[in-house]
């Protein structure tokens, strides 16, 4: 588990004083124009349209623009379901993405695969890209969403340029995969209801 | 019941089985499996039959294990507004297979590429009989089949693997492809594995 520096501590642990003033400067930057990708595949999509339409707006956020293309975009909203046939798309998507990139998963299904326990479903997007904020919800509300924004904003500006592992590009491993194989069955562990269903029924 | 029943029992004899009327009124009619092809033939052909929309194939497989699983066809005659349902019985421990309808309906094709991928049925004579909603490399079996685990055969994490080795970009055939009048200006390394589609085998696998 890496621990997440808070931006005091960035200042208190960065190489130097010049460095430290240009994080800051950085982090303030990229939290406040963050371009989202739309990974929309589902109910939560459409609370995604509302979160970006006029009432709840998160273009007060500098989210202005939508980057519709992987390669203008910063934040990757994965909102909804994403089944097993789509995985390597959104895998490919996040690998387009330039650095640095983040990643929101927006709902129950993208978090945790939700009430979809079943042989089509990837259970939880971290099973394929790294998630940066989890919000829950069935689906969320828009101010739900905006508050997983404001927490990925308050993330950035823990952010220290002297981290190089932070941006790092970690690609499939050799075995194509993104996480040990039991580190995924382990996330994919069935819980609340689903543990009354059987593998074999 | 639909008139259409007594006319069949009078062309085809004991080819037809039994008939029975569900509960929102529409005749169905149980088919021998040999008989179909000339059964729907008729059906569509047939002055006053006329059956000329194929609404929907699906198939059912019942709890109890003793009964065959059923492919059903939803038939409309448009202009004469009569709905019909055919119904074939296979016996599993026998052989999932039926003769394709699609030289009759050409809507057919891909309904019977549906219950082929999620119930294994084989359709003969079906001009293109691959999956439609699971992906072409999924092999873990018939999702739909009562003998299918919730949650598939494999693990969790072999699952993920295999979905993740999935080319998104590959197709079956340059005719599916949008760009296919561009394959010429296409780099090298995308040519070729367009052109090997993805019939590739999966990495790491047995």
């Amino acid at each position: 588990m890496k621990h997440v520096l808070q931006t005091t501590e960035v200042a208190g642990q960065s190489p130097n004083w010049l460095l430290a003033r240009l994080d800051d400067l950085v982090n303030w930057a990229r939290a406040n124009s963050l371009w989202p990708m739309p990974f929309g595949t589902a109910c939560c999509a459409i609370e995604f349209m509302a979160t970006a339409a006029s009432r709840f707006d998160f273009a007060r956020f500098g989210m202005e623009r939508q980057a519709f293309s992987p390669r203008q975009a910063d934040v990757l909203i994965c909102a909804g379901r994403v089944p097993f046939k789509l995985a390597p798309v959104l895998r490919t998507i996040y690998d387009q993405m330039p650095q640095p990139k983040w990643v929101i998963s927006m709902g129950a299904c993208a978090s945790t695969g939700g009430i979809f326990d079943n042989y089509a479903m990837v259970q939880g997007i971290d099973t394929v890209v790294p998630v940066d904020v989890y919000v829950p919800g069935c689906p969320p509300r828009p101010e739900g969403l905006l508050y997983g924004v404001l927490l990925l904003h308050k993330k950035i500006k823990g952010e220290s340029l002297s981290d190089a592992e932070l941006r790092a590009e970690h690609p499939l491993d050799e075995r194509g995969q993104h996480l040990p194989a039991p580190k995924v069955d382990e996330l994919s562990e069935p819980f609340g209801n689903s543990i009354q269903q059987y593998r074999s029924s | 019941m639909n008139p259409t029943v007594e006319s069949l029992r009078a062309t085809f004899g004991t080819a037809i089985g039994r008939s029975l009327v569900a509960r929102d009124g529409e005749t169905a009619a149980v088919v021998s499996r040999d008989a179909l092809r000339d059964v729907m033939r008729w059906l569509h052909d047939t002055p006053g039959q006329e059956y000329d929309y194929l609404v929907d194939i699906t198939a059912v497989e019942y709890r109890d294990r003793e009964r065959p699983l059923e492919v059903v066809y939803f038939l409309r005659a448009l202009a004469r507004r009569a709905d019909l349902r055919i119904k074939v019985e296979l016996d599993p421990a026998v052989e999932l297979a039926v003769d394709s309808v699609v030289p009759i309906w050409a809507g057919a094709n891909w309904l019977e590429r549906e219950v082929y991928d999620l119930f294994g049925v084989t359709f003969r004579g079906h001009p293109d009989l691959r999956r439609i909603l699971m992906w072409e490399t999924y092999r873990e079996g018939f999702p739909l089949r009562k003998d299918f685990p919730l949650r598939g055969r494999f693990s969790r994490a072999e699952q993920v693997r295999q979905a993740l080795a999935a080319n998104p970009e590959a197709h079956y055939s340059m005719e599916e492809l949008s760009i296919a009048e561009s394959y010429e200006d296409l780099p090298a390394e995308m040519k070729e594995r367009l052109r090997k589609g993805e019939r590739a085998r999966i990495p790491y696998s047995e």
